[in-house]
């Protein structure tokens, strides 16, 4: 699907989803372009992190598309749209404590066979985290929190996606390393991949993004450019904490 | 040497030949805590299956005894490899059946589930192979070797060609899979599942499978420890599963269950302790002692030796 020359690589329509009997996802309808940096702000329990995995395929909807290259991947197991070229770094980083970091990222690569493009994937890594080659034999566990996010960024990277999920890429880090993550995302989009970002740091977020989609309670309330939305006055008032 | 020196070392010898067959059961038992945090205690009679199918697949080849030559080199490791497979494929069967249809239910669930299985299994080898200790023929040559092969005149000590194939097969298995587990990719996909199963899709790996391949290894140590048993102690009836399942669990859970190492490790001190309480206490104190142990464990140390106190260490 192209229009105007941009390719339109992921869309939602009319999504629903359901965590037993809880309506969280209340038809929600969103698209990222190629190469954009599209981001999803909203307060605790808006429904991003539950965006995030019923794209991923963790959660399937109940209701409604979700198209990725203009093929419906609604029903396809997670461990099967990372070969598709859709890799996430989860809320609450979700390493795997008891591998080493090399091992972590390696995992990351599991769906692939090719040996020399894995190892300059991984040197890449090394590259934008410097740290995690410092602690590549270490076990993942041992981390600190930053770095953890490190890790998670970086196996997300390994599987080499077109579009990478980032879900709450800030939580719980220091200011000056919310900084070196931010700075790492735009790096990536700069080398080609798209990217959905959930946050609730939601200025950092909306200073890296091209568009943004505000979340509440299962709906988007409002879409826009993210240099709009950040002049927004529902915006500043509720998520940037204005008054 | 003395005597008592003699017999002392013997039965240092008999605990770690106990310990070898115990620990292939035991890992099975860890690996598949460790993946979906079920106690399969139906694990022990994939051991039973072991003996019988390969007791079933010497006797349908009509293979002389003792073994030698031909038969000793090709046709006894592909004995070893089909009794393993079908072992392996079993399992692999009573997870899909029994467990797989379970795996988000209560975790008691899957764990009466597993009971349940094990008394079906241990009926089903009842009516297959009848209910009476069963003779397992003996086919592995059976050399003296201090004194036929060495020379040496020890008055009580006796060790033959039997153990040495004992060791030889149990100690290969158990490190190979401690490598295949630390070591190769697929290895690494199943620690990664065992640590956080929604993870380990979201990188890609088909936990499922994975689930399924856990069961299959487990269920092929099992069934090797089954022919192993078959040629070195010649004799099983059908519930040999229900007993060496519960010392291998007892084992386990004494290395910390979910360990790989662990299992190996709490596979040979139960077998010392099986070994020393039947020459210096009495074979009736044995499992006593080990079934001791088993209860002060779960009270004082949960996690086990090698388990961490903190979080319980997975495959």
């Amino acid at each position: 699907m192209t229009t105007n020359g941009v390719k339109r690589m992921l869309e939602l329509e009319n999504v629903h989803s359901y965590y037993g009997n809880i309506h969280a996802l209340q038809g929600i309808s969103l698209y990222v372009n190629e190469g954009e940096i599209v981001t999803l702000i909203g307060a605790n329990g808006a429904g991003k992190s539950t965006t995030i995995r019923t794209i991923s395929g963790i959660m399937h909807p109940r209701e409604g598309t979700i198209m990725f290259d203009g093929q419906p991947i609604h029903d396809i197991p997670a461990h099967d749209l990372v070969g598709q070229g859709i890799a996430q770094s989860p809320e609450g980083r979700r390493i795997f404590p008891r591998l080493t970091v090399r091992d972590n990222l390696e995992m990351g690569a599991y769906k692939r066979s090719d040996a020399a493009g894995i190892k300059e994937d991984l040197e890449m890594v090394f590259t934008l985290f410097p740290r995690l080659k410092e602690r590549r034999m270490q076990m993942g566990g041992t981390l600190s929190g930053g770095e953890q996010q490190m890790l998670a960024i970086g196996r997300a990277l390994m599987a080499r996606p077109r579009l990478l999920l980032l879900d709450e890429p800030s939580m719980g880090l220091a200011p000056v390393l919310v900084e070196l993550i931010f700075e790492t995302v735009q790096r990536i989009n700069q080398t080609g991949t798209t990217i959905l970002l959930v946050e609730q740091n939601a200025l950092m977020a909306l200073e890296v993004a091209k568009r943004g989609y505000v979340l509440q309670t299962g709906t988007v309330v409002l879409q826009d450019d993210a240099a709009a939305l950040m002049k927004n006055e529902m915006v500043r008032k509720v998520y940037l904490g204005e008054t | 040497m003395s005597l008592e020196l003699e017999l002392f070392i013997q039965q240092v010898f008999n605990g770690l030949t106990i310990g070898a067959y115990l620990g292939l059961i035991a890992l099975g038992y860890t690996m598949v805590y460790g993946i979906i945090e079920l106690i399969n205690f139906a694990h022990g009679d994939l051991f039973a299956f072991g003996f019988f199918i390969s007791l079933t697949i010497f006797t349908a080849l009509g293979i002389p005894r003792p073994l030698e030559g031909f038969n000793l080199i090709v046709v006894l490791p592909l004995i070893f490899v089909v009794t393993m497979l079908l072992s392996g494929g079993l399992n692999v069967l009573i997870d899909r059946v029994a467990y797989k249809p379970l795996r988000n239910a209560p975790r008691l669930a899957p764990l009466i589930t597993a009971v349940g299985m094990s008394f079906a299994l241990e009926a089903l080898f009842a009516i297959w192979q009848g209910p009476s200790q069963i003779n397992y023929p003996r086919y592995f040559p059976q050399i003296d070797i201090l004194r036929d092969w060495m020379g040496l005149e020890p008055q009580l000590l006796f060790i033959t060609t039997k153990d040495l194939f004992l060791f030889g097969v149990t100690i290969p298995l158990m490190v190979g899979l401690t490598l295949f587990v630390d070591r190769t990719k697929l290895g690494k996909a199943m620690r990664a599942a065992a640590q956080d199963r929604e993870a380990a899709s979201m990188v890609g790996i088909n936990v499922d499978r994975i689930i399924a391949t856990t069961f299959f290894v487990g269920g092929a140590l099992a069934g090797a420890a089954g022919l192993v048993w078959g040629l070195y102690i010649n004799s099983g009836r059908f519930l040999m599963g229900f007993e060496a399942g519960l010392m291998a669990f007892t084992a386990a859970v004494l290395g910390g269950i979910g360990n790989i190492r662990g299992a190996v490790l709490g596979a040979f001190i139960i077998g010392l302790l099986k070994a020393m309480g039947d020459q210096y206490i009495g074979g009736a104190w044995s499992r006593i002692i080990i079934f001791a142990v088993l209860i002060l464990l779960l009270v004082f140390r949960p996690s086990g030796i090698l388990g961490s106190t903190q979080s319980i260490e997975k495959v």
